[in-house]
């Protein structure tokens, strides 16, 4: 379990970073925490030709409230779980709460959200996040920024819309999520979640009014459940009964692949039959939503 | 922060003795700061370091093996294959007839058939790991592929594939032990007869420390020197040294500190020696570190069994009679020296347990598979058996409609020693006493009250009650037939110049804290401080042939044997004080630090004065004495050996949706006899609780239908954190051992032993409403939802 041979970089800045990438090429590869990189090269099932180092890299590590809230790329898990937790404390903080399901606590000293996010693990709370509050994925190249929708952004089981010279610099949040919930199970603390849920209410006079609900888990990309949309729309104050019968109508259009999860397709439409009722529960239970 | 070791300023609870008491371990401080030793922590000038090329199919013929292109890698000293090296092979036998034990070969390195994925074909050294690595998939093997058998259906079905051509039905091992002549009736006139049929999965014992070795020749020692994690350093020896060509005295095995064993450390593996043999050709240090991937994929594993068994019980709950029939899925190869019989004859002969049982039946089959190879785990069996024995109580109970508890207590063995139909004679112990007090701690902390009150929630109990065969003599082993008959072991002990002791013994911690438990034990028989004391282990060299640490033998046979050889060098020192101070030996006794006169106290030699004439001043030595202060003892056991035994009791709360199992409580009521140092016991009693879980919850080792091992790593095999093991409850009961020195009994094992069960009865009470009843392990999450699910429908089904 020691990695094939690489050329390591180290960069300073996002411009020599992007320029290194492009100098590079398709087999440069960024490190920032390293957290599942490293594994995986150790494995040697990644086998970067370079890698570019980009941690050293200082002004990307700030969670920033203004209009919206924006989250440099390498603010780790901890920094959000704890030591930006006041900022989120307006709206936001289901994104703090669901920093303690990202692995183990050294694990989350030095993941950060912008290598979570390029890893783009299917269970994976950042990328589940992303997509729930619809986030922008701010990325740097040597052609300047662009932003990509988290809707656009994961294409498949690690695959994403970055291009080979482009890095991830910041993921923007572009409204409060006052009324919003992460959840999810695997039986050890710690582990990738066999199926991740999270729900995000808008809610007016105490009834919901409209209402999302995203999947990690059950696709090689985290999913926004159409049939959530439908069933959340006037929905009226989130009661039990209304939780279940939204996680029906989820669990009934979900198309599972055969897999190789013990208990199969049986297990997993359960579990995330339990999960989505705990998450639309939890998320209206954040202010009094709750008949 | 400052560590202080065990010193004298610790209480002697138990008048004055050190045996008893919770010395802090002595070990701690070095293990606790970094600063031990273990294999992989030691470096040489020169090393080189080792990886192995391995099977990556399951089964069939090597066709070639190209290692030409990692031979040309810079860096890369050596390539070879078993063609190069010609090692010889190791065979495990048994002196069992062909029709009840197939001995098979074990190659150091396959040449011609591969048994597995993981199976080592070359070794590859380099001048550091990532090289070797490099060197590895350099290396090209053609193969032709057989069809792999993986499971024991597959392994006995008619025209399967044979894992080894001499062993027809793959099977390796077919004892039937025993066939009691009023089985058949005493099923024919039960008034009910209970069933389980159970499977276990395959587990690793997982020490945290992986396998490891260095290996250096030595010219002016004319030895080659072994570094390895063992927990058997003279096997390794034998081994090591026939399978090279050397003479015996010509290998030195040590093992420095090592993070846990289990029993995978117990047999002698091929990697250990191919690194020898490596070491010997390139005359140079060579480093093999087992990587956890190799841990988990190559490494010897374990538990893998299917049992189908009846039981007979009479109208008031009274076992009449059980049938057994017992498959283990061994994997490719048969360990030495263990064999493949380690399973079902541990199965076979001990299933009966704490339960008086008139009559008994048992088959037990050791069947071979294209996976990685059993070795004894921590409670061999015995976790299985019990679980399934202990579900046939709870069925039982329930067919009776007793309480579960109350026929236990109908069963258990309450006089001793009690001869069982088994053949084995049980030593006295605590069955019924440490079942009570589990049940009665329980009950006072309120849990069935619980239970019974929380409708709503899905709460069980469970208890498992057992005894394990500790303390191994040669007498126990022998009757298993065995080529190699571990049982006695020996200790070394001498006084220097300055009155202070070195012991060295045949056995050796792997972390079960034997340089203070030994230490206790020597400390008391000489009247000395454990300071005064030093343990020392594990060196082939240093000590005459010992076998090591493993079956919960260290403190009941190397233990006595430690407290037999500071007797002897007590008996020697009085024997000089009594010469020196003109009187008879029956007149001086021993009295910290001093022999003193028996009739006159206040006259007494310190013993720094007696060293200082044994050593220099020898002139003065009475005649017929010779110089120097040493003794030597050795124990073995001539019985049945000693039973340990415990009550251990689990709570658990499931949940709907997930399956899954929270541990709300866990009370463990054990026996050992002497515990030597009760807190030392008590990490023995929750680590093994802590594998136990693991194994009834958590762990598996799978293969797909091909023989690819599909756990690679902990993504896969989820040994449990601290996160999952609950806070661990003990209570401590003690039947002294009759026969050994300190009337200890092994502590090693029964944590392991009783947690599956324990667990499992308590999911299936929770489960009691649902009418399902599982009996596997792992006990699969999916099953205990679906459980759950399905009342949740039916309810509503009535609701409707």
């Amino acid at each position: 379990m020691k990695p094939a041979a690489f050329q390591y970089h180290r960069a300073h800045s996002v411009a020599q970073a992007v320029d290194l990438l492009s100098e590079l090429g398709e087999d440069a590869k960024i490190i920032a925490g390293g957290q599942s990189l490293v594994a995986m090269m150790n494995f040697r099932l990644a086998r970067p030709a370079s890698l570019v180092d980009v941690s050293g890299i200082a002004d990307l590590r700030y969670v920033d409230r203004g209009q919206t809230l924006t989250i440099g790329a390498l603010t780790t898990h901890h920094d959000v779980e704890r030591r930006f937790k006041s900022v989120l404390s307006d709206g936001y903080t289901v994104i703090g709460d669901a920093m303690q399901w990202v692995g183990h606590l050294p694990i989350r000293t030095r993941g950060t959200i912008g290598g979570s996010i390029a890893h783009a693990d299917a269970t994976a709370e950042w990328c589940l996040l992303a997509v729930l509050l619809d986030a922008d994925i701010v990325v740097a190249s040597p052609r300047g920024e662009r932003t990509i929708a988290a809707s656009d952004f994961f294409f498949g089981l690690y695959t994403t819309a970055l291009e080979y010279d482009e890095m991830i610099i910041a993921v923007r949040f572009p409204r409060p999520a006052p009324h919003a919930a992460l959840t999810e199970y695997a039986q050890r603390h710690g582990d990738f979640a066999v199926v991740a849920a999270a729900a995000d209410l808008d809610v007016a006079d105490g009834e919901v009014v409209s209402g999302r609900v995203a999947l990690g888990g059950v696709a090689p990309v985290p999913i926004v459940c159409d049939a959530a949309r439908a069933s959340l729309e006037f929905a009226g104050p989130m009661t039990p009964d209304l939780a279940k019968r939204c996680a029906d109508r989820i669990v009934a259009e979900l198309e599972f692949d055969e897999v190789a999860t013990p208990g199969g397709t049986e297990y997993l439409r359960g579990l995330t039959h339990h999960l989505v009722v705990t998450a639309l529960l939890r998320a209206a239970a954040t202010e009094s939503v709750a008949a | 922060m400052t560590i202080h070791a065990g010193t004298s300023d610790h209480l002697l609870a138990r008048g004055g003795s050190w045996v008893g008491t919770s010395v802090r371990r002595r070990e701690d401080p070095r293990l606790l700061t970094g600063t031990g030793r273990f294999v992989d922590d030691i470096s040489l000038p020169g090393m080189v370091h080792a990886q192995f090329v391995r099977s990556t199919i399951a089964a069939g013929k090597i066709l070639s093996i190209d290692l030409g292109a990692a031979q040309s890698i810079k860096g890369v000293r050596a390539a070879w294959d078993a063609d190069d090296l010609a090692l010889g092979n190791m065979v495990a036998t048994l002196d069992r007839p062909l029709t009840e034990f197939v001995p098979t070969e074990m190659p150091i390195l396959a040449s011609d058939t591969v048994r597995f994925v993981g199976e080592p074909l070359a070794i590859v050294v380099a001048t550091d790991q990532y090289l070797a690595e490099d060197a590895l998939e350099a290396v090209t093997v053609r193969y032709e592929p057989g069809v792999a058998v993986t499971t024991i259906d597959e392994a006995l079905a008619t025209g399967a594939p044979l894992v080894h051509e001499q062993a027809a039905h793959n099977t390796l091992v077919d004892v039937s032990l025993f066939d009691s002549a009023g089985t058949d009736e005493a099923f024919a006139s039960a008034a009910v007869v209970v069933s389980v049929h159970s499977k276990t999965g395959r587990q690793n014992a997982l020490p945290m420390e992986t396998r490891g070795a260095l290996a250096y020749w030595d010219d002016r020692d004319e030895q080659l020197v072994l570094y390895t994690c063992s927990q058997v350093p003279h096997l390794v020896r034998t081994v090591t040294a026939r399978s090279l060509g050397l003479d015996e005295r010509k290998v030195r095995v040590i093992v420095p500190d090592m993070g846990g064993g289990f029993g995978i450390k117990c047999v002698v593996g091929r990697e250990e020696i191919a690194v020898a043999a490596a070491a010997l050709r390139l005359r140079r240090p060579v480093k093999w570190t087992e990587d956890r991937r190799e841990a988990l994929t190559a490494s010897f594993l374990a538990r893998e069994q299917r049992y189908d068994v009846r039981a007979a019980f009479d109208e008031t709950g009274r076992l009449l009679a059980i049938d057994a029939d017992v498959v283990c899925d061994m994997g490719a190869y048969s360990c030495y020296p263990f064999t493949a019989a380690i399973e079902p004859l541990m199965a076979s002969s001990e299933l009966p347990g704490v339960y008086k049982l008139p009559d008994y039946r048992v088959r037990g089959r050791a069947i071979a598979s294209n996976k990685a190879p059993s070795a004894p785990y921590r409670g061999v069996s015995r976790p299985q058996y019990v679980m399934v024995v202990e579900r046939l109580m709870e069925r039982a109970a329930r067919e009776l409609n007793i309480d579960p508890v109350e026929i236990r207590r109908r069963n258990l063995i309450t006089v001793f020693p009690y001869t069982g139909v088994n053949n084995i004679t049980y030593d006295p112990g605590s069955y019924l006493e440490s079942l009570n007090l589990c049940e009665e701690t329980l009950r006072r902390e309120g849990w069935f009250d619980l239970r019974d009150r929380e409708a709503g929630r899905h709460i069980g109990i469970g208890f498992s009650c057992f005894n394990e065969r500790t303390g191994y003599g040669s007498a126990a082993f022998a009757a298993r037939k065995m080529d190699v008959v571990p049982g006695f072991d020996v200790s070394d002990i001498t006084m220097d110049m300055d009155g202070t002791v070195v012991v060295t013994t045949g056995t050796l911690s792997h972390g079960q804290s034997h340089e203070t438990t030994m230490a206790q034990i020597v400390a008391d028989r000489l009247g000395l401080d454990i300071e005064q004391v030093k343990i020392h282990q594990g060196d082939t060299d240093r000590i005459l042939y010992g076998y090591g640490s493993f079956a919960s033998r260290s403190i009941t046979i190397g233990g006595s044997a430690v407290a037999l050889a500071a007797v002897k060098l007590g008996d020697k020192l009085r024997d000089m004080a009594a010469h020196l101070l003109d009187t008879h030996i029956d007149n001086v006794q021993l009295d910290k630090g001093r022999v003193r006169r028996v009739d006159d106290p206040s006259v007494s030699l310190s013993y720094r004065q007696l060293a200082d004439i044994a050593y220099a001043k020898a002139h003065l030595l009475p005649k017929g004495l010779e110089p120097g202060l040493r003794a030597s003892a050795s124990f073995d056991v001539d019985n049945d050996g000693t039973f340990s035994n415990a009550t251990h009791g689990a709570v658990v709360e499931v949940f709907e949706g997930t399956g899954d199992v929270k541990i709300l409580r866990y009370f463990c009521v054990e026996d050992c006899g002497v515990a030597i140092n009760p807190t030392v016991v008590e990490g023995q009693a929750r680590g093994g609780i802590a594998q136990g879980i693991a194994g009834a919850l958590f762990e598996e080792v799978t293969y797909d239908s091909t023989g690819q091992p599909l756990v690679a790593s902990f993504i896969d095999y989820r040994v449990p954190t601290a996160c999952e093991i609950p806070d661990i409850g003990i209570a401590h009961l003690e039947t002294p051992c009759l026969f050994t020195e300190s009337g200890a009994k092994g502590a090693g094992e029964g944590g392991t032993i009783g947690a599956p069960a324990a667990i499992l009865n308590a999911v299936n009470d929770a489960l009691r409403h649902t009418g399902v009843e599982l009996d596997d392990t792992p006990i699969p999450l999916h099953a205990v939802a679906a459980a759950l699910s399905r009342v949740r429908t039916d309810e509503k089904a009535d609701d409707d």
